[in-house]
């Protein structure tokens, strides 16, 4: 099976994306295909509140699928500027839409270099292999 | 010190039908083909078939086998005619479940047939012999569990689907176990199920699974929706909501008391006939978002501890948060408010009775 990878995101081995917008100085962030899949139909999300600061691989939440719970860990440093609401009513878009409306939350205040400790889209290709 | 996982006959049938699989009770399991989802809602609007597999079967045969599994279950297996099952418990000396069972008589005469969970074969075998050279009974006990294959048609459909192979099933009635033809087959098919709904579970020689699988039309189930099935209904897991090691319960904590006929001796019928339980098995339905799981605390409105949750999940038909566990009797009033520690959050919820979602058959 293969799963979609955007070569536009960098990843971290735990499964989460980072959309990196230099420029603004900020990112979007979600969870892989490859997580959705493995984690199966996704019930229930929890995230930080907006103006929370996280580190790099630091906490980001939960999510559970109806068999499992697994915790998100942020692939940046950086404050919390928005939270992607609609995920809190219907879990079911990062079943359907990781990448897109199934993302999670958004980053500002970010440190752009730190994705060098991340994965490109090929070495995350390979990792889930 | 990873140990081999026993392997159900279908295994490759389930990989290459895209089935991911889980270790369960020893076993080597598909969770999930399509998404649980989709197969708990398979079950609960047409049909679902789910290889099973990994239940145990024991035959116990001879004179004394009724003397024998008397004493060792807690319901009266002299009621039971040929062709007629019991839901049950195993006990030991302390009232503690070993197990729960279906004890069968055979259609054909031929004894006891009963079915112990995943894992616990080798273990009440065990237990069966050795109290028949204890009690010094004349009976032989065989553990079959890899001589007989099980396959759970379960859902509303399923008396029309199954029916169309066994004319016969039709008229079968809950609990009632008949021997049939499936496919050229020999089977032994009895009316039950684990999903509250309507359905047959087909025991079938190993070697030949797969005609009988191919034979009924439905979706194929994994674990997964077996689970999420079995939570809306309030029925226990063997080894998750009791266990005789982590978490000992008699059969009254464990709200089947129902399956207790003090009437009947069996081992631990002593201690429960004088027994008062300090917990009680419930649902609970969480008001608040979370998901309800193994493990966590379980306190009353103003934050006393007054017990644990054993099962949960986000109840696919309902939509809302379920779960099933052990409160302190009193806090098990249905209604009553409870919160439930997740992750340090306490999330509100009520006391509910199970079933959360009505079956439609009755149990």
């Amino acid at each position: 099976m293969s799963f979609e990878i955007p070569e536009d995101c960098y990843y971290l081995e735990t499964h989460e994306w980072a959309r990196i917008d230099e420029q603004a100085g900020t990112a979007r962030v979600g969870i892989s295909e490859f997580a959705q899949d493995e984690l199966g139909d996704i019930v229930f999300v929890e995230l930080p509140e907006p103006d929370e600061e996280i580190d790099q691989d630091g906490e980001l939440g939960v999510v559970e699928s109806i068999k499992a719970v697994s915790d998100l860990y942020s692939p940046l440093s950086g404050t919390v500027a928005t939270v992607n609401e609609a995920v809190f009513d219907e879990p079911e878009r990062l079943n359907d839409d990781p990448y897109g409306d199934g993302w999670l939350l958004e980053l500002d205040e970010i440190d752009a270099s730190e994705s060098d400790a991340l994965l490109t889209a090929e070495e995350y290709e390979q990792q889930i292999e | 010190m990873a140990q081999e996982l026993r392997q159900p006959p279908l295994g490759d049938v389930h990989m290459d039908r895209g089935a991911s699989l889980t270790s369960f009770g020893g076993w080597e399991m598909p969770v999930e083909f399509e998404s649980i989802k989709t197969e708990h809602e398979a079950v609960r609007e047409s049909i679902g078939k789910f290889d099973v597999s990994h239940m145990g079967e024991i035959e116990v045969r001879g004179p004394d086998a009724d003397e024998l599994t008397q004493r060792l279950t807690t319901n009266d297996v002299t009621a039971l005619e040929p062709g007629d099952g019991q839901y049950s418990a195993v006990t030991d000396e302390r009232g503690i479940m070993l197990d729960d069972t279906v004890v069968y008589n055979r259609p054909d005469d031929e004894g006891y047939l009963f079915v112990p969970n995943a894992g616990h074969d080798e273990e009440l075998y065990d237990h069966w012999r050795s109290h028949r050279e204890k009690w010094d009974l004349d009976c032989t006990v065989a553990n079959v569990t890899e001589r007989y294959a099980m396959i759970a048609v379960q859902g509303p459909e399923s008396e029309a689907r199954v029916g169309a192979v066994i004319e016969t099933a039709r008229d079968l009635g809950r609990f009632k176990i008949q021997s049939v033809s499936i496919a050229g087959v020999d089977c032994l098919c009895s009316r039950t199920g684990y999903t509250g709904e309507d359905g047959f579970e087909l025991l079938c020689p190993w070697e030949d699974t797969r005609a009988v699988w191919d034979a009924i039309d439905g979706q194929p189930c994994g674990l997964g929706a077996r689970d999420t099935l079995r939570i809306e209904q309030g029925f226990l897991l063997s080894g998750q909501d009791f266990d005789p090691e982590s978490n000992p319960r008699t059969p009254y904590e464990a709200g089947i008391g129902f399956v207790v006929d003090t009437d009947t001796q069996f081992l631990g019928r002593d201690v429960l006939v004088d027994a008062t339980p300090n917990e009680q098995f419930v649902g609970i339905e969480l008001t608040e978002r979370g998901v309800p799981r193994n493990g966590y605390a379980v306190e009353s409105a103003d934050g006393t501890p007054i017990g644990t949750v054993t099962s949960g999940t986000l109840s696919p038909t309902l939509g809302v948060p379920i779960g099933l566990g052990y409160v302190s009797t009193d806090h098990a009033e249905p209604g009553t408010e409870i919160r439930v520690v997740i992750r340090d959050d306490r999330k509100a919820g009520l006391i509910k009775n199970p079933p959360f979602e009505h079956p439609t058959v009755e149990q």
